[in-house]
């Protein structure tokens, strides 16, 4: 129940799997929203400080998913999959692992390019690792902004692709993650 | 003898005069000393307080013509990207499309159209080029001081203010009523060329 096998993930899997989803669109939304708000606008200040702790929050969650699959493992492909259909999977959770590792990443340097902790829904803070740096916020940021709507993209084709599986190929792959 | 004599005054003569076009000082060229020189700013934030910053990369020259001091000028470059309120996610905020839009208009420009010395000091005018707008401005300028440095060099520095309207360069982002004009201060130091 716990572990994944070779038709179908576990539960720590899913939960992970599906918080991830979750968060993703939220981050990507607020992220968005934050750069839109004007400056009298109620919600100037809580829609950045949303994002960036709910950032934090993936960063953690994130770095839970690549330890599990330490220890837990991942289904087979459907057995009508040719090779360049497993190694287009592949390559698409690579490059969205490759996102989700970064983003945070480039977020929090972005955050952090002036010295000051990230406050994490005001609870605590998570404090600047590396030293503040003058222009630091404007590449870390520009990596922030493709990462994230280049990985939005990647969403959007991995949903495809298991619409594709289910309604297309008629396999059992989506059903691996919610059945 | 009568016609050596005649060349000997007219030499004299020549002597004196470039003797004493010498004697009128030249107009001084200053190169900007960008270490110490510094253009800050400062904004009414909401009406409440003041937010402060400076732009830290500047560069130009001034001229000091001491027997005809309405001919000063001067003429600064700043680097819009250079902005520092202290504040990086703010800093990337004034860098963009919304303040400075700093990739299309990456320097700001300040142009001597003329000067009105009162004493020392004066009101400095000019044209302010910024996001590809010029306008007039006026600068209240107070000099500092000038003389020799420690390490043979000899300076002059001046304190220009002014305030302007943002939108006239077309800047409009909405920061509220209070914050509609901005203070600019510039601390100027050069060294003579």
């Amino acid at each position: 129940m716990w572990m994944s096998t070779p038709d179908r993930y576990g539960l720590v899997a899913r939960l992970l799997h599906w918080g991830m989803a979750l968060l993703l669109v939220a981050l990507f939304v607020l992220g968005w929203w934050a750069t839109e708000l004007s400056y009298y606008d109620p919600l100037y200040r809580i829609i950045p400080d949303l994002h960036r702790s709910l950032g934090i929050v993936a960063a953690v969650l994130i770095v839970l998913r690549l330890l599990w699959w330490l220890v837990d493992r991942r289904p087979d492909p459907a057995p009508g999959a040719s090779r360049w259909m497993v190694l287009a999977a592949r390559a698409g959770h690579g490059l969205l692992y490759l996102c989700m590792i970064l983003l945070p990443i480039s977020g929090y340097l972005m955050s952090t390019a002036d010295g000051r902790p990230v406050s994490v829904f005001g609870l605590f803070e998570v404090p600047a690792l590396l030293p503040a740096s003058s222009g630091r916020e404007e590449w870390t940021g520009m990596l922030h902004y493709y990462l994230g709507y280049g990985g939005a993209w990647l969403v959007l084709l991995h949903v495809a692709a298991a619409l594709k599986h289910q309604f297309i190929d008629r396999d059992d792959t989506l059903r691996k993650m919610i059945g | 003898m009568r016609r050596t004599y005649r060349s000997l005054i007219a030499l004299a003569l020549a002597g004196s005069l470039f003797g004493s076009a010498s004697a009128l000082a030249a107009p001084e060229n200053y190169r900007i000393d960008e270490t110490h020189s510094f253009i800050n700013f400062s904004i009414s934030h909401l009406g409440f307080s003041y937010l402060k910053g400076r732009f830290n990369e500047l560069s130009g020259s001034f001229v000091y013509d001491p027997d005809n001091p309405s001919s000063n000028s001067i003429t600064v470059e700043v680097k819009t990207a250079s902005i520092d309120s202290n504040h990086a996610e703010r800093d990337k905020h004034l860098r963009g499309k919304d303040f400075f839009n700093v990739n299309k208009y990456p320097v700001a420009t300040f142009k001597t159209t003329s000067f009105e010395p009162k004493g020392e000091d004066g009101i400095l005018k000019g044209e302010l080029t910024m996001l590809g707008v010029t306008k007039p401005i006026e600068v209240e300028v107070t000099f500092v001081g000038a003389g020799k440095d420690p390490w043979g060099g000899y300076r002059r520095g001046y304190v220009g203010k002014t305030t302007i309207k943002r939108s006239d360069w077309g800047m409009t982002y909405d920061l509220g009523p209070a914050a509609e004009t901005v203070d600019l201060e510039f601390v100027i130091e050069g060294i003579r060329e």
